[in-house]
C-alpha cells in the first residue's frame, strides 16, 4: 500500500503537508529572485528618466492581453483545485489543461510581441532597458513553461485519482507566476 | 500514503464554503481592477498612475494570495516567511539604492551614467514628437 511512498509525504513535524511547505519555500525563494531583479530595474528606471522613451515602445495591448490570460488561467487552476478536492477528476483534469492552454496563449502572445520588437531593432543588447525587459519577461516566461510541464505531469495522476493534493501545490506555484506578472506589467508596460 | 496527508489539509480548504461562484466573483473583481490600472495612467498624472498602476497591483496581488492561494488558511509562519523574503528585497534596495541612483559621491563619480543622462536629457522632446 504505502511501501513505495516517500516518508516525507506521510509525516510532518511542521503541522502542514510537506509538499505544500516545500512549495511555499520555493515561492519564498522566487520572491527574492524576482524581487531582486525588479528592484534593480526600479532603481535604474528612477536613475535614467530617458528609459520612459524606450519603454514607450513596449506593446501595452499585448501586455494587457497577457494579464487577462494569466488572471483567467489562475481562475482555472483554483477551480481545478476545488474539483480535485471533491474528487471530480475529470473536471479537475479539464481545468488543468485549460490552465495549460492559458500558459500556451501567454507564450504565443509574448512570441508575437517579441518578434515585432526584435524586428524593429529592440533586442536584448540594444540598451540596458531592453536587457532588463527581456531578462525579466524571459525569466517569467521560463517559469510559465516550467509550470505548464508540471501541470501536464500532475494531470496524468489526477485522471487516475492519484496524488490529487498536487493540484493545489501547482496551483500555488501558478498563482505566484501570476502575481509576478501583476507587478511586471505596470513596471514594463504602463510606466511610460 | 499521500492521501491521508491530503485529508489533513481539509481544515484549510474552502471552510467558508467557497465554490466556483466565489472564485469567479474574485476573478471578475480582479479584471475590473486590471481595467482601472490600465485606464488610470491614461490621465497622464503621476500620482494617479502610481495609485492606479502600482497601488492596484498590490491590491490584486493581495487578492490572489488570499483568495486563490489561501495564504490566510496556512500556518502563521508561511506569511511570515513571505514577508521576510520581501523584507530581504527591501533591505537590498535600502543598502544599494543610494549608490545606484546617484551618479557621484564624496570620493567617486559614475561618469558613464552621467554621460548617458546628459545625452538623453531632452528625451521628453522626442516623446512629444
Amino acid at each position: 500500500m504505502g511501501t513505495t511512498t516517500p516518508i516525507a509525504t506521510t509525516r510532518s513535524v511542521t503541522g502542514m503537508p510537506t509538499g505544500r511547505l516545500a512549495v511555499w519555500w520555493v515561492i519564498g525563494s522566487e520572491i527574492v529572485i524576482f524581487g531582486g531583479l525588479l528592484m534593480c530595474y526600479l532603481m535604474l528606471r528612477l536613475k535614467f528618466p530617458h528609459w520612459a522613451l524606450m519603454s514607450s515602445h513596449t506593446n501595452t495591448f499585448a501586455g494587457g492581453l497577457n494579464t487577462f490570460v494569466l488572471l483567467t488561467s489562475s481562475l482555472f487552476i483554483v477551480l481545478a483545485h476545488h474539483y480535485a478536492e471533491k474528487k471530480e477528476e475529470l473536471k479537475a483534469f479539464g481545468l488543468i489543461w485549460a490552465t495549460i492552454f492559458g500558459g500556451l496563449t501567454f507564450l504565443v502572445i509574448k512570441g508575437i510581441e517579441w518578434t515585432t520588437e526584435i524586428t524593429n531593432g529592440f533586442t536584448i543588447t540594444s540598451s540596458l532597458f531592453w536587457s532588463f525587459y527581456y531578462t525579466a519577461a524571459g525569466l517569467h516566461a521560463l517559469h510559465v513553461i516550467a509550470g505548464m510541464i508540471l501541470m501536464g505531469w500532475i494531470s496524468i495522476d489526477v485522471l487516475q485519482k492519484k496524488n490529487m493534493h498536487r493540484v493545489e501545490l501547482i496551483g500555488i506555484y501558478w498563482h505566484f507566476v501570476d502575481i509576478v506578472w501583476i507587478f511586471l506589467f505596470p513596471l514594463l508596460y504602463i510606466a511610460k | 500514503m499521500a492521501e491521508h496527508v491530503g485529508h489533513a489539509h481539509d481544515e484549510h480548504k474552502d471552510s467558508d464554503g467557497h465554490g466556483p461562484a466565489f472564485y469567479i466573483k474574485i476573478w471578475a473583481i480582479l479584471l475590473v481592477l486590471f481595467i482601472i490600472s490600465v485606464l488610470g495612467p491614461e490621465f497622464g498624472h503621476r500620482t494617479v498612475t502610481l495609485i492606479t498602476a502600482f497601488g492596484i497591483a498590490v491590491v490584486k496581488a493581495y487578492m490572489v494570495a488570499v483568495y486563490f492561494m489561501h495564504i490566510k488558511h496556512e500556518k502563521k509562519y508561511i506569511p511570515y516567511i513571505m514577508f521576510a523574503m520581501l523584507g530581504a528585497v527591501f533591505l537590498f534596495y535600502i543598502a544599494v539604492a543610494t549608490d545606484v541612483e546617484k551618479t557621484s559621491g564624496n570620493n567617486w563619480e559614475n561618469s558613464s551614467a552621467k554621460y548617458l543622462i546628459e545625452e538623453n536629457k531632452d528625451f521628453e522632446h522626442h516623446m512629444e514628437h
